[in-house]
């Protein structure tokens, strides 16, 4: 009744090509935006921003970010952990050599040159496809955590190996360090989720998004029909590598605050940010959040209903976790091949017709 | 003869058993990889599967004791008696044909007809309720695996190279043993896939799933036939290496060290396994000896990838792997 496309009238061009066409849609959006920024920071407790929001904002970039690669453009990467840990060390390094520098700007730096390191391993995407591409981004990971491993320079030649973000403000609040409270870290992420999602969502959309898609599809087919692949895969690269870059910006300043590479940043995060995706729905940009908040909730609520409710023993339940993971994922394959954005998809279909189905 | 050459060669030595080792695991890759077309990320978890039970049934362990005790407040650890080696090893051979069958059930059978990469991602998926299932099982700590396999320097060949070089070759018996079983595997392998009915029955479901079903092979006969050898290859790796390293989590990281393996021979080829996992095992070790000191060492992490990425710009379907014709 609400929700459909009927007397919805265009009589522009801005109109029609906006991003939320149907008017519900659009309503529904604003109402999340001003819950997000009007009406959680005024109720965000420390446990809440670091069990749960933070880590699902944060996390929802890097899903977004891999959506885009995986997702759109096809070219499965198990390299997201190692991507993270350039835009962890860039951000590190940045902050530390030019501490009068905002650290908004550093994190797009961040994430600027993890893109340039996300185009120079997605080069053997030209020549390599699907299960080799995906094993050869192996190679990124295990690499580049080795190397911020052991070369120093990545480091600041600190005795512990680790990384410390130093306190860093935006307009005179703390966003990252020991000082920093609940709401600053939540607002912090959000404003940068709300871009990162907005500029997604328009590439996708456009002429950039269709030739991904093209090149998923059929890649020969796409280059008959004068798709550049070339420029085509690499811009696929650099763009969700800036994304994760950015991610592991955010993760390691804002959320972490110290991190140690092989420890934050393992093979372990990359199969997480794609199980998000997956969980979610390959190719779409709602389905990264939802994918992010299913897997960033799931501990949680596992931890609360074994270790509190019921009383077993944390690493008993951790094993179940996995187990649980394991098996929802393998579910979700069978049952929804594409993800909790096709659920939606499906649930607005419904709702198109609602009351009266036909 | 000059010191560095003699150390070069033990390293070389050694880099080829662990490339047998290496060739062990990407063995039951490609045999899935062959007969199903599914990439089996769960191949290294399955080995881990298989060691922990072999552990777990030998010393005589409650399974899901920790879960059972901590729902009941008990404290059952385990049965008290010891199974023999042999006995204990065709236990586990049960287990994982049935997890085979159970595999081929839940999942594979909701599966037919699906993208590789879904079927790819659904084979992680395995691997993380696997990895959970047996900690949940048997328990997450480290456990030494003792089937009498023997250990330790082989002095024959130390007495040896002593005498030829000045200089005794550090070569472990394990790894002999390991060598020698994997040239038995791949035999029998090979003579089975070649010989026997089901063999044959293997490749034609390989060649083409529907011609396969419409001369009556059942495919779903084969499938549980190719994961109850890919898991009896698991079981044979899971032995070797827990033996040598203690079964623990890492054990299922060999999996990841056997996909470059696979990338360089080729993910279709059995003999491409076996020449993949000798060069990445001796090219990583030589690396390490030679330019890893200058580098910061533990290069082993990521030189098997590199080396498979460059590799693979210049040859994208490995070493033996069958060439990719793509048409539109």
């Amino acid at each position: 009744m609400f929700y459909r496309e009927a007397g919805d009238f265009k009589t522009s061009y801005s109109e029609d090509g906006q991003t939320f066409p149907i008017k519900f849609d659009r309503l529904r959006f604003y109402a999340v935006l001003a819950v997000a920024f009007g009406v959680i920071p005024l109720f965000i407790n420390d446990y809440w921003a670091n069990a749960v929001a933070v880590p699902f904002l944060i996390y929802a970039i890097a899903a977004i970010g891999l959506n885009i690669l995986v997702g759109y453009a096809g070219q499965v990467s198990l390299g997201t952990g190692g991507f993270m840990a350039v835009g962890a060390y860039a951000v590190y390094k940045l902050m530390t050599a030019f501490p009068e520098v905002s650290i908004f700007i550093h994190v797009i730096l961040a994430g600027l040159i993890t893109a340039a390191v996300g185009v120079v391993f997605g080069l053997p995407s030209l020549r390599i496809k699907g299960f080799y591409l995906a094993v050869a981004t192996l190679a990124a990971q295990f690499f580049l955590v080795w190397l911020f491993n052991k070369v120093p320079w990545f480091y600041n030649y600190s005795a512990s190996g680790q990384i410390n973000a130093p306190e860093r403000t935006v307009f005179g609040v703390f966003v990252t360090g020991a000082q920093t409270s609940a709401m600053a870290k939540y607002m912090f992420c959000l404003v940068i989720l709300t871009l990162v999602a907005l500029v997604a969502r328009n590439l996708t959309r456009g002429t950039v998004g269709r030739k991904w898609m093209a090149i998923r599809d059929m890649d020969i087919a796409a280059e008959i029909i004068g798709v550049n692949p070339l420029t085509t895969k690499l811009t696929a690269f650099a763009v969700s590598s800036f994304f994760i870059g950015i991610a592991g910006a955010l993760f390691f300043a804002v959320y972490l605050g110290a991190a140690e590479v092989g420890e934050s940043f393992g093979i372990q995060k990359s199969f997480l940010i794609l199980f998000m995706v997956i969980i979610g729905g390959l190719g779409s940009i709602f389905g990264s959040f939802a994918g992010a908040a299913f897997l960033v909730l799931l501990p949680v609520f596992l931890k609360n209903v074994l270790v509190g409710t019921l009383g077993w023993p944390t690493d008993l339940a951790a094993h179940i976790e996995l187990m649980i993971v394991g098996g929802l994922i393998v579910v979700f394959l069978i049952a929804e091949p594409h993800g909790i954005a096709q659920l939606w998809r499906v649930a607005k279909e419904k709702l198109r017709l609602w009351p009266f189905p036909h | 003869m000059p010191d560095q050459l003699v150390y070069a060669m033990e390293v070389t030595l050694n880099g080829l058993m662990a490339g047998v080792l290496y060739s062990l695991v990407a063995l039951g890759f490609v045999l899935i990889f062959k007969a199903s077309g599914i990439f089996n990320y769960a191949q290294g978890v399955l080995a881990l599967f298989a060691a922990l039970t072999l552990v777990g049934i030998q010393n005589g362990q409650v399974p899901f004791a920790h879960m059972i005790n901590a729902m009941t407040g008990g404290h059952l650890t385990n049965f008290g008696w010891q199974v023999p080696s042999v006995i204990a090893i065709l236990l586990t051979g049960v287990v994982m044909v049935l997890l085979a069958i159970v595999i081929e059930k839940l999942v594979l059978k909701h599966l037919v007809n699906q993208a590789p990469i879904i079927l790819f991602m659904a084979t992680i998926g395995m691997a993380y309720f696997l990895e959970g299932f047996g900690d949940v099982m048997w328990g997450a700590d480290i456990k030494t695996l003792d089937v009498g396999l023997p250990q330790g320097i082989n002095e024959t060949i130390e007495s040896l190279t002593d005498r030829w070089f000045g200089y005794g070759f550090f070569i472990d018996n394990l790894d002999i043993v390991a060598t020698l079983l994997a040239i038995l595997l791949v035999t029998a392998l090979t003579l089975f896939s070649q010989y026997s009915k089901q063999g044959r029955a293997l490749r034609a479901v390989a060649d083409d799933h529907q011609a396969a079903l419409s001369v009556g092979i059942s495919l779903r006969f084969i499938w549980v036939l190719v994961w109850s050898i890919a898991g009896f290859v698991a079981l044979v790796a899971g032995i070797i290496w827990g033996t040598k390293s203690g079964v623990q989590f890492s054990l299922s990281l060999i999996a990841l060290k056997a996909l470059p393996v696979l990338m360089l021979g080729g993910f279709t080829s059995i003999p491409g396994a076996i020449v993949g996992g000798l060069i990445i095992g001796v090219g990583e070790k030589l690396f390490e000896f030679s330019i890893g000191p200058m580098i910061g060492g533990a290069t082993e992490n990521w030189f098997a990838y590199v080396l498979a990425l460059v590799f693979l710009v210049f040859r994208p379907q490995g070493l033996f792997g069958e060439k990719i014709i793509e048409r539109v």
